[in-house]
């Protein structure tokens, strides 16, 4: 498409609605209209000026603020739709099945159509996900198809305008004034007090400040692109992990997708608020309510492997640093993270017994069994010794005569034990469980006798790593100013010319705000004797007016 | 000091009250020309409304100094610092504009959510590990301001909407804006409900089954409409519930819910009767003064201060806290998921406005939908869909 020339001489690029030099309307629509849109100061956008090829409409439909807003309404209501029931990383089950039977256990029908619909995992599902894609795009093409042409446009701008640009401002007046000049003079000075950047042209005088808010938006959205790019980056390898690992008391574990480091734990600490230490400000709650959690923590020492060092090899750690992890307070090493998340009290540990004869109670000796790690004998003297031949850690019952184990953790421990004595060299069959003993291939002569049991506390423990957060964090930060620089800041220029004829011409015009603009003109306005101006918009003063109020 | 406390709180509401008359006086003796006992009253009443203000920042330092930590962290103080904020933001509105008009509409949404805090048990809580972090606290009061000031807005929406709409003839607009006068009622009936209730002295105990099948104990302070699974009662000579409800479903709180919209329609049909007009009917004469276009202004730009306010607040420093505290800054934590959706609501706000022209009726319905998300997120996300946040 051609170059469009303005009678002023000015060339403007194809689809410009106002000179971008002078302001005349170029074409006969603009011409017609009584104000002018200022928006974008009447220059040329691609979206506006091309609609023949493909690329042309995707850049049009991308670009258009109306599908903008749509797409953050749509956006909106399926993140609302998502609240209704809980999301599935909420749900107590980890197979399908399980999730499945949950949402129809608890939620009845409508559990099973959320499920079923996928509304139960909305967040990661494809079409939500294509909403959030979407909008990046229309961020990134709106806002280029505004940007540049807004930003060579009120580069360009002349202090002189043409009258028919000053007389389709929203604020406009127009006069015959004594000593034009003089009042010109003087406007300049109170507007320059007034922190206006001026322009002399002649008899034309351009008053403007905060142009740079108009760039608010533009970098605002930037920010948000920015932020959307960060998301983005965690599905690549390197850039995100998160782990979860149970640390038990006194045991040691390799972090999972560190470099070599282990994690010991000394101690976990549970601590809940007593009424005595701060009874007349807590009494009322904690008697209402019951006990109140205080701290939660693990109070750890971090070491660090050998070159190469994986699992399960415990030797040549060095020792890196002691910690007490607490929520809102994680353990921080490289770029990684480990937050105290969960625990649980009281784990049985290990489990002592006594190898005794039934009748006499005679005590062959005692062995403790380490119940994460079971030895296959335990030997207590020449002639005697305990083998385990089976071990189930949260021993459920019996299936077929097949005894069960839901779990590897010992919440129920049992075992399949034989005892060999002097007198039973064979040994002797025993099924072992917490609170009694079977005896399934007949009566035995000896039992194993319960003594003690140790208990320790378990630490559930997050391990994150993110090495998005600073895209993400700088995402905000520029969010944050562009927000800040285009709602706190307005872009208000004051136009006063003396026309051929001898009258003056004021005109204004403010992106927002416009009560404080007018402000501004009434103060010009006292010291400069100015023509009044009207609000061409605005119905109810004209109304009152009208009415005499 | 923690009666000292509640004292200033008490003053502040009182100082709320008399200041809600006194700009109802500078409002009505304005009706001829800008007269001088138009600027007394104007004067007096925000004097008043600061001297509350203050009493009620005392409320908050005393109350902080007592519990050791900021006091938002459960439901009454989190929505009496609300409260509260709506004052302060309607004082710095009121210093750019000066509009007495909006005080007489700010300052009674100010009783009445402090009003609705104090419904709530009042007791100091002690903080929960997760909630012990200078970022819960930062995060928190931001984006209560960011709320408090986007509130403004939704004020000076229904004020244009009070004068503008044609209340003489029937329409969609008129129909709305009485709905909204009657939900405003509906929370009177929720206060009135509870202090009823209270100063009776009602109390009932019963057993129920939850949803994982185990027998707990549920204590109704109101007369059970609806019984909770299976319930049984322990405290003799009550009120059998009339319908059991299935284990999903909290009958507690749907009974206070139903005795409040009881209590509540009684409430307006009353005032209605006594006004014989619609309650909109009723104000509207209170918004004669009011320039439209200001007001209009008005809204714009306190979505404009407000929204970065609240962005920095309830999106930004909650996503530094949660990340510190939950080890991920985002979670899809329903309370999260509200705020994501005023933030975007007002996103939508703005663009319709500055692109699509939607300015005077249009912007002001938008004002007063987006406050009753924020009231959503406030109230309903709390007690109904309760997630990580839920204080109650
Ligand atoms: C959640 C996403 C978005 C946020 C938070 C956001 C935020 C903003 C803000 C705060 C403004 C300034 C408004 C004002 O000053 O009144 C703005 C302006 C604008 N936004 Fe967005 N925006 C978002 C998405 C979009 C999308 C998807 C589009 C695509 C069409 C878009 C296009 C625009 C345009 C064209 C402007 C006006 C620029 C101007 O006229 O100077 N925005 N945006």
């Amino acid at each position: 498409m051609d170059k469009i020339v303005c009678t002023c001489g000015n060339v403007n690029p194809a689809g410009t609605l106002l000179c971008e030099s002078c302001g005349r309307p170029l074409n006969k629509e603009t011409a017609e209209k009584k104000l002018v849109d200022m928006r974008y100061e009447g220059s040329a956008r691609r979206s506006q000026t091309y609609n023949k090829t493909i690329i042309d409409k995707v850049w049009n439909f991308f670009s258009s603020v109306k599908v903008g807003v749509w797409l953050i309404v749509l956006i909106l209501v399926a993140a609302s739709i998502g609240t209704i029931l809980p999301q599935v990383f909420y749900v107590p089950a980890t197979t399908e099945e399980d999730i499945a039977a949950y949402y129809e256990r608890i939620y009845g029908t409508f559990g099973t159509l959320y499920y079923k619909l996928g509304l139960s995992d909305l967040y990661s599902s494809w079409w939500f996900q294509g909403l959030i894609g979407m909008l990046g795009i229309s961020l990134i093409i709106a806002s280029l198809d505004r940007v540049i042409p807004l930003y060579k446009s009120l580069k360009k701008q002349k202090t002189k305008r043409h009258f028919s640009f000053l007389k389709r401002q929203r604020i406009y007046g127009i006069g015959n004034i004594e000593n034009g000049e003089e009042s010109i003079k003087k406007a300049e000075e109170k507007l320059k007090t007034m922190r206006y950047n001026v322009k002399r042209e002649g008899n034309a005088l351009l008053a403007e400040r905060g142009r740079f808010s108009r760039w608010g938006p533009y970098i605002n959205h930037l920010g948000l692109i920015l932020f959307l790019f960060g998301v983005m980056l965690r599905a690549l390898p390197g850039f995100y992990v998160d782990e979860t690992m149970w640390l038990r008391e006194g045991e040691t574990l390799y972090i999972p997708k560190t470099e070599g480091y282990f994690l010991e734990s000394k101690e976990f600490i549970y601590e809940t608020y007593s009424k005595e230490e701060s009874e007349e400000v807590f009494g009322d709650a904690i008697d209402r309510v019951g006990t109140i959690a205080k701290n939660y923590q693990t109070n750890v020492v971090l070491h660090k492997g050998p070159e190469g060092a994986v699992a399960g090899h415990l030797d040549d750690l060095t020792f890196e640093k002691e910690a007490a992890i607490q929520v809102n307070k994680p353990l921080k090493f490289d770029n990684f993270s480990v937050f105290q998340m969960d625990f649980r009290l009281d784990e049985l540990a290990s489990m002592t017994f006594q190898l005794q004869d039934k009748e006499t109670a005679e005590s062959f000796g005692e062995f403790t069994i380490n119940l994460a790690d079971p030895k296959p004998v335990y030997e207590l003297s020449e002639d005697a010794k305990v083998e385990i031949l089976d071990y189930y850690a949260d021993f459920t019952g019996f299936e077929d005569g097949v005894p069960q184990s839901q779990s590897p953790l010992p919440n129920n421990p049992a075992f399949l034990v034989k005892m060999y004595t002097p007198e039973f060299p064979k040994g002797e069959t025993s099924f072992v469980m917490i609170k009694e003993t079977l005896e399934p291939l007949g009566e035995n002569q000896h039992k194993l006798a319960f003594q003690s049991v140790e208990t320790r506390d378990v630490s559930g423990l997050t391990v994150r790593k993110d090495l998005t957060l600073p895209i993400l964090m700088l995402g905000g930060v520029i969010f944050m100013i562009g927000v800040a620089q285009g709602s706190y800041w307005n872009h208000r220029r004051i136009w006063i010319q003396q026309l051929e004829d001898g009258q003056v011409v004021v005109a204004a015009h403010t992106n927002k705000n416009w009560l404080s603009i007018k402000k501004d003109m009434d103060a010009v306005s006292e010291v400069a004797n100015l023509p009044k101006y009207e609000d061409q918009q605005d119905e109810d003063s004209k109304a009152e007016k009208e009415e005499g109020v | 000091m923690v009666e000292v406390s509640s004292t200033l709180l008490f003053i502040a509401f009182v100082a709320y009250l008399v200041a809600t008359f006194l700009f109802g006086g500078a409002v009505k003796s304005s009706s001829s020309k800008a007269s001088k006992s138009y600027e007394r009253w104007g004067k007096l009443a925000i004097t008043v409304t600061i001297i509350g203000f203050l009493s009620n920042i005392g409320y908050f330092i005393t109350r902080w100094i007592a519990a050791g930590h900021a006091p938002v962290s459960n439901l009454f103080e989190f929505t009496t610092a609300f409260g509260m904020l709506v004052v302060g933001a309607f004082i710095l509105i009121y210093f750019i504009y000066r509009i007495t008009a909006l005080g007489l509409f700010a300052l009674p949404i100010a009783i009445i959510i402090i009003g609705y805090a104090s419904m709530f048990p009042k007791e100091i809580t002690p903080l929960i590990p997760a909630l012990k972090s200078y970022w819960l606290t930062v995060h928190v009061i931001t984006a209560a301001l960011g709320e408090a000031i986007l509130a403004i807005s939704a004020v000076a929406g229904l004020i244009y909407l009070l004068k503008n709409i044609d209340m003489t003839k029937k329409s969609k607009q008129r129909f709305w804006i009485e709905a909204v006068m009657f939900v405003v009622v509906l929370v009177l009936g929720f206060i009135v409900a509870t202090t009823s209730f209270t100063l009776a002295g009602y109390k009932a105990e019963f057993n129920y089954v939850n949803k994982e099948e185990q027998v707990l104990k549920m204590e109704y302070h109101m007369p059970p409409i609806f019984g909770m699974n299976e319930s049984e009662a322990i405290t003799e000579n009550r009120m059998q519930p009339l319908m059991e409800m299935p284990p999903l479903v909290n009958a507690k709180k749907l009974t206070i819910v139903t005795w409040s919209v009881i209590f509540g329609t009684i409430l307006y049909i009353l005032l209605r009767l006594i006004l014989r007009k619609r309650i909109a009917a009723v104000l509207q004469p209170f918004t004669k003064k009011a320039n439209s276009q200001f007001m209009d202004e008005i809204g714009y730009r306190s979505v404009l201060i407000g929204f970065p306010v609240f962005t920095l607040g309830a999106l930004i420093f909650a996503m530094i806290w949660a990340h510190e505290a939950w080890s991920r800054f985002w979670g899809w934590d329903p309370k999260e998921v509200w705020a994501l959706i005023t933030w975007l609501f007002y996103a939508a706000f703005l663009h319709l406005r500055l692109s699509k022209g939607w300015e005077g009726k249009k912007s002001a319905w938008l004002a007063l939908i987006g406050f009753i998300i924020i009231m959503f997120n406030l109230v309903a996300v709390n007690l109904i869909i309760a997630g990580l946040h839920s204080y109650a």
